[in-house]
């Protein structure tokens, strides 16, 4: 799909302004925040397993090439294949490729943020393909024609009613007159109707969380179950997933898993997960007679050895963004692309390029709270101010800023300039604010303004007054 | 936590950076901010040279502009034992930021962390390194609630510190936001470029405070501080904003952030 990140300020504006949206984003923050912070009050080495999770991270991105090298070999000795894709297109190809092999008609699919970012629906269904949803949200936003707008929750935007409408207008089938209130009545309807077309498929495609060396194996993460019945009943099973998820051993995938459900929903550990390791062996009662895993680069390399390294120790958690203001405040839309939030606006730079998601990294006060709350540590502010420098040095940002920002730092290393300056301005907005203390409008501060007052200046700037009176100001 | 029997004895020479939004939008904190020191036992200089941080060149990605003005603090501020900035923000681009601008330059590098291991920001230097427990000669009726501005929460572990003095003010009693860790949404140029999104993060944070009832908004913080209390004002409300720097040094005579003087 069509990254519309440049289209940040008119998409943001659009969002704080939905009621709607404002509601489903106020129900996420009490849900997922409280959830999170109860659940780890009750692990005391939280914060040591974060260290730990981070050190190995680093580990693994530090000896990448080994363990991808590793995890396709023990793939291989189970019966599998491994594709190795550089581009989205490439791996668009794979998938599409192994399903043509297959002769496959319906395809069903687990929730892959890596199948959105390949645009992997699109491509099957021009390759005659008719790929079906089965993670609910997914299902729900596939109905809508939507993007995800949350990377483990992706139709967090919307309300019951929206939901309640979407399936009344598409599920015709079915009784007009039936209740659909409480969420079991939404769950039991998708479960009737997904359910034949989990027997119907011929492909499962599933993501993955993480990627284990030592066994080759892929994991999935799910409260549902979907991901279960996506990858077993059909002949064919695809993991669609990018190169930062390989971990050396289960040993080690144990430690992320402890962090993930606690960080993403507030669960100790989710409903299921789930472990493949190669085809159906002989002797076996159920599962795919193949099993392949396409694994996507789609920039992530060239991430490495650069400041925004640390981002591909990601486990796709979402604290991050169930704890940003700014996506408190517009929700993952209005970003323009698959992955939103803060590591959205520390990764989609890397993917889809610095000028189209250029106000992503711009679009945040630093306030710290992501990189509080990061299971694996990663430096969100941090690798978001490196973007910034990016933007800067290629000369991306608007030339007003460039220019703004030259004139101010031309007085602020002028330090005489600058105190002649600032003791006239500051003079004449406190001379024409002393009557009301405040501004209601001011020229050249309409961004200000818009929605605050101004705060009128004392008058006299410190360093004048300090020349003049000394310590006490008086 | 030193107490007033290991309170230090020897008197530091404190460099005090007033930072650009005191020195523009409202001296008095700075005052307050010296008055505070010396009454904790410190001397106290400004560096005439200084005019700010750099965080404007900082927040754009514009490294050179930032050096330029980072060496000028750096040298400027070469000598006191203590450089204590009445900002969060202010205190933790010297203390963290810095170093990291210089990283590469043998030259500057030790002399950007010689600067950040002295930078501190002004009421958790009283309190962590003074071992002040109380302010003295100072009264105010008053319900406040306490913003903790981002910087100085997440980069310098300040949060304890402004509560416990305020609580040793007779007569003043404080009650907290709903979520007092949340970004008013100024964050520098962040509140000028995205404004809607802005607008609707200090819309949140000023409900918070007006339903804590308070009628004083206090922070460490005067970026923050004009960006609440512009709102505040824009929505007709009567909470009075101020440094809390102005209120432990007892230093009201100013009227507060955004309103006019009495007639």
């Amino acid at each position: 799909m069509q990254p519309q990140s440049h289209r940040f300020v008119e998409a943001a504006r659009e969002a704080v302004n939905d009621q709607r949206l404002r509601k489903a984003l106020g129900n996420m923050k009490a849900g997922f925040q409280n959830k999170r912070a109860a659940t780890i009050a009750k692990l005391p080495e939280f914060q040591d397993l974060r260290e730990e999770g981070r050190q190995l991270k680093n580990h693994v991105l530090a000896n990448l090439d080994a363990y991808l090298e590793r995890f396709e070999a023990k793939v291989e000795e189970s019966g599998g294949t491994v594709h190795w894709a550089r581009t989205a297109g490439e791996a668009r190809e794979a998938v599409a490729a192994i399903c043509r092999a297959a002769g496959a008609r319906t395809v069903t699919k687990g929730k892959s943020m890596v199948a959105e970012e390949i645009g992997l629906n699109e491509h099957l269904i021009a390759q005659g393909f008719t790929p079906i949803e089965t993670d609910l949200g997914e299902y729900i936003i596939q109905l809508r024609g939507e993007l995800p707008s949350h990377i483990i929750a992706p139709a967090i935007h919307l309300n019951r009613e929206d939901v309640e409408e979407t399936f009344r207008a598409h599920h015709t089938e079915l009784d007009p007159k039936r209740q659909l209130i409480e969420v079991p009545d939404f769950t039991n309807e998708a479960r009737l109707i997904l359910r034949r077309r989990f027997q119907e498929a011929d492909v499962g495609i599933t993501g993955a969380n993480f990627l284990i060396a030592e066994t080759g194996s892929t994991i999935i993460v799910t409260n549902e179950g979907n991901g279960d019945l996506t990858q077993n009943l059909p002949r064919v099973h695809v993991v669609v997933t990018s190169i930062d998820k390989v971990i050396p051993t289960l040993e080690d995938v144990s430690t992320l898993l402890r962090l993930l459900a606690r960080s993403a929903t507030g669960q100790e550990f989710s409903a299921y997960t789930t472990l493949s390791t190669g085809p159906k062996r002989p002797g076996d009662l159920d599962g795919p007679d193949e099993f392949h895993v396409v694994l996507v680069d789609n920039g992530r390399s060239a991430l490495l050895g650069t400041e925004a390294q640390d981002v591909l120790r990601c486990i796709r958690c979402g604290a991050c963004m169930n704890h940003c203001p700014v996506y408190g405040a517009i929700g993952g839309h209005a970003y323009g692309w698959v992955v939103p939030g803060p590591i959205g606006a520390a990764l989609d730079p890397g993917i889809i390029g610095v000028e189209e998601a250029h106000h992503l990294p711009n679009a945040s006060t630093f306030c710290g709270k992501c990189a509080e709350v990061c299971p694996m540590k990663i430096p969100l502010p941090k690798i978001m101010h490196y973007w910034r420098v990016k933007e800067f040095e290629s000369k991306v940002q608007p030339a007003r800023y460039r220019r703004g920002i030259g004139f101010w730092a031309f007085f602020a290393r002028r330090p005489r300039l600058y105190r002649l300056g600032a003791r006239l301005g500051m003079g004449l907005l406190g001379r024409l604010g002393r009557r009301r203390g405040r501004f209601r409008s001011l020229p050249l501060a309409g961004a200000w303004t818009r929605y605050r007052d101004f705060p009128a200046p004392e008058g006299g700037t410190f360093m004048a007054r300090y020349r003049q009176s000394g310590k006490s100001g008086r | 936590m030193p107490t007033s029997q290991t309170r230090p004895t020897s008197t530091p020479r404190v460099g005090l950076f007033v930072t650009c939004l005191v020195d523009l939008f409202r001296p008095s904190v700075g005052f307050a901010a010296i008055a505070l020191l010396e009454r904790a036992g410190c001397t106290v200089e400004v560096p005439p040279s200084q005019t700010c941080c750099g965080q404007p060149a900082w927040n754009t990605g514009d490294v050179k502009d930032t050096r330029a003005i980072a060496e000028a603090v750096i040298e400027a501020f070469e000598g006191y034992d203590f450089v204590v900035a009445p900002s969060g923000s202010c205190a933790g681009m010297l203390k963290e930021h810095y170093p990291r601008l210089f990283v590469d330059d043998p030259a500057w590098a030790p002399r950007a962390a010689h600067l950040a291991a002295r930078t501190h920001e002004l009421v958790s230097f009283l309190v962590d390194q003074r071992g002040l427990e109380r302010v003295e000669d100072v009264a105010l009726s008053a319900q406040v609630t306490y913003h903790d501005s981002c910087s100085g929460l997440r980069e310098l572990g300040v949060k304890a510190q402004p509560r416990r003095l305020l609580a040793s003010i007779p007569g003043l009693s404080l009650t907290e936001m709903s979520t007092p860790e949340t970004c008013c949404g100024f964050g520098g140029t962040f509140c000028v470029k995205y404004p809607d999104i802005s607008n609707r993060m200090v819309a949140d944070k000023t409900a918070d405070i007006t339903a804590t009832g308070a009628d004083t908004l206090l922070a460490g913080d005067l970026g923050c501080l004009l960006n609440m209390a512009g709102k505040l004002k824009r929505e007709g409300s009567a909470i009075a904003a101020r440094h809390v720097a102005e209120v432990l040094a007892g230093r009201l005579d100013v009227p507060p952030i955004g309103d006019a003087p009495p007639r």
